[in-house]
């Protein structure tokens, strides 16, 4: 079973007839884990890695430190969801260390950025105090290193 | 001048696949099944602890041996693994891959005309190497009948007093065949009846498929008579860093070592630095490649099974062996008329050894999309010239 999402988590667009005949699963076996997978959401969504910089537009992308204050009974868990509710926010994880959440922010210049920060996510209340990194260079995505490809090097036929 | 060639040489034909070589090199666009290497790069770990000691300066040679530190991890996995015990002093010698392992292995035992018992088809160096040493190469017929499997019967009936070893090579190139504890057994039985050597290639035992690699010295009463030869190229991807290994009983690695000492001093110091990584620490990132040889092994035997190219299911390695006789075509034919017709190369199973004739060899360490695509032109190749 687990072997079915490891498949899909590197390369979403295999069939179900594929996943079965890399595995050795029955094709309707497949189908139905899913099926049930996505109805539950252990499948959230499909989708595809791109290098915008190859588009030319980019789009501006700060990974923003949050302190938070932890609030009775739900923890950081309902300024966390104040946080990560805006569509801004690609990426929201509760870290542990000197901050406690660590969130991805997109937008479509660094002045759009900037002002979400500063007029949304700083004044909520809950927030203590955040540090914003502008990110400079994609190198690797998702596991996938973004640059150079990785052409074949070896020698069309050995023994 | 009499020939400037030695006679020797005569003796070795030319490898079967110079001609696709060439071949396929002048085209584009071709997918290759031809390769006898894994796909991935070596784990970044490995590489990168190579990198590291380059910079600290470790350029030079290394015992004849190899390094300590290297023998004494092969020996404790050995012992880990299947509880044999190599004193890594003595018995065990780092070689520039198991090809030179081979050579040095039959080298060291071989009188000119002693004959050498091995499976047809076979890895194409295990015959060459035997004539290079004088030896004579028997040759053993198997077939997809009997699951390319070496039978102890068929090895007894070859033996002479001439007969001084068995080759054996499991899980093995070109057919993906391997031998199960209980057959690897049979021939066991047969080496001690007839006190033979055998000398083991196991460098695929890594890439094993829903069965257990069987080492062959850790069989009742056959490590003393054995040459174990084991290697890093396959399981951890590192065919270029030239490392393998042989393990045997001390009188046997010092004269291979005594050959090895003077034709090439060392295994190089940066490929021994990497080994040691990987050794010590590369077995996720090997467990992580042999799963994926195995998805694509069972795309790549359905697949072939599924257009009418008959394939056993080959337990380890990474070569599917299918039989290719429903086109009426020889391997050679084959091969050829589907590299320059679909742009699909394959290697004639006959650079293998006689019987390899009516199949192919193809390699699936590539791209699932790779191995899609060659099969669709493979489909439309055999049911273009399909005779049964
Ligand atoms: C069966 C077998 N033995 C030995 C070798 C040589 O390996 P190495 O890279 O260790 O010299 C190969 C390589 O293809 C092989 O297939």
């Amino acid at each position: 079973m687990r072997q079915i999402f490891d498949i899909l988590a590197n390369d979403a667009r295999v069939t179900p007839e594929q996943v079965a005949a890399m595995t050795g699963l029955s094709e309707a076996e497949v189908r139905s884990t899913i099926e049930e997978a996505e109805k539950d959401r252990t499948i959230v969504k499909y989708k595809t890695i791109i290098n915008w910089e190859k588009l030319g537009n980019e789009p501006v992308m700060a990974l923003i430190e949050i302190r938070l204050q932890p609030q009775r009974d739900v923890g950081f868990d309902a300024a966390a969801a104040r946080i990560y509710r805006y569509p801004q926010v690609r990426f929201a994880y509760l870290v542990s260390g000197t901050y406690d959440l660590a969130v991805l922010v997109e937008g479509k210049s660094l002045h759009e950025v900037g002002a979400f920060v500063s007029e949304k996510l700083a004044p909520l209340e809950g927030v203590q105090g955040t540090a914003t990194h502008f990110l400079l260079k994609r190198y690797k995505e998702d596991g996938e290193v973004l640059e150079g490809g990785e052409e074949d090097k070896r020698l069309p036929l050995t023994m | 001048m009499r020939n400037r060639i030695a006679g020797r040489l005569d003796r070795i034909p030319p490898s079967g696949i110079r001609k696709f070589f060439d071949l396929v090199s002048s085209m584009g666009g071709v997918i290759s099944l031809g390769v006898g290497e894994p796909d991935f790069p070596t784990p970044w770990h490995i590489t990168e602890a190579a990198i590291h000691s380059l910079e600290q300066g470790y350029t030079m040679y290394t015992s004849n041996s190899g390094m300590i530190e290297l023998r004494r991890e092969i020996a404790s996995y050995l012992k880990t693994t299947y509880d044999l015990d190599y004193d890594p002093n003595t018995e065990l010698l780092i070689t520039n891959g198991v090809s030179e392992g081979l050579d040095l292995a039959v080298r060291a035992i071989l009188d000119p005309g002693d004959e050498v018992i091995m499976p047809d088809p076979a890895y194409v160096s295990y015959p060459s190497c035997v004539l290079f040493a004088d030896g004579v190469p028997v040759r053993v017929p198997t077939s997809c009948d009997n699951q390319f499997k070496l039978a102890a019967a068929d090895v007894e009936a070859r033996i002479t007093s001439r007969t001084k070893a068995i080759l054996i090579g499991y899980p093995a190139n070109p057919t993906g065949a391997v031998m199960e504890i209980g057959d690897l057994a049979d021939i066991a039985d047969v080496a001690r009846h007839h006190n033979l050597m055998v000398i083991s290639d196991e460098i695929y035992n890594l890439l094993v498929y829903d069965t257990e690699p069987v080492c062959f010295a850790s069989l009742p009463g056959v490590k003393d008579r054995t040459i174990l030869l084991a290697g890093f190229s396959k399981a951890y991807a590192m065919t270029g860093w030239r490392i393998g290994y042989a393990a045997a009983s001390a009188d046997l690695i010092a004269a291979m070592t005594k050959i090895h000492q003077y034709t090439a001093l060392c295994a190089p110091i940066m490929g021994q630095v990497a080994a040691i990584e990987a050794i010590k620490a590369g077995e996720p990132e090997a467990r992580r490649m042999t799963q994926e040889y195995d998805r694509r092994r069972r795309v790549m035997v359905k697949g072939l099974n599924d257009i009418g190219l008959t394939c056993f299911e080959p337990k380890g390695a990474f070569y599917a062996f299918p039989s290719i006789t429903s086109t009426g075509m020889s391997s050679e034919e084959f091969a050829e008329t589907l590299l320059t017709e679909e742009k699909v190369a394959v290697v004639p199973g006959t650079a293998f050894g006689q019987c390899g004739e009516g199949h192919v060899r193809c390699c699936y360490a590539t791209s699932l999309s790779n191995i899609e695509e060659a099969l669709t032109r493979m489909a439309r190749f055999v049911k273009k010239y399909r005779r049964s």
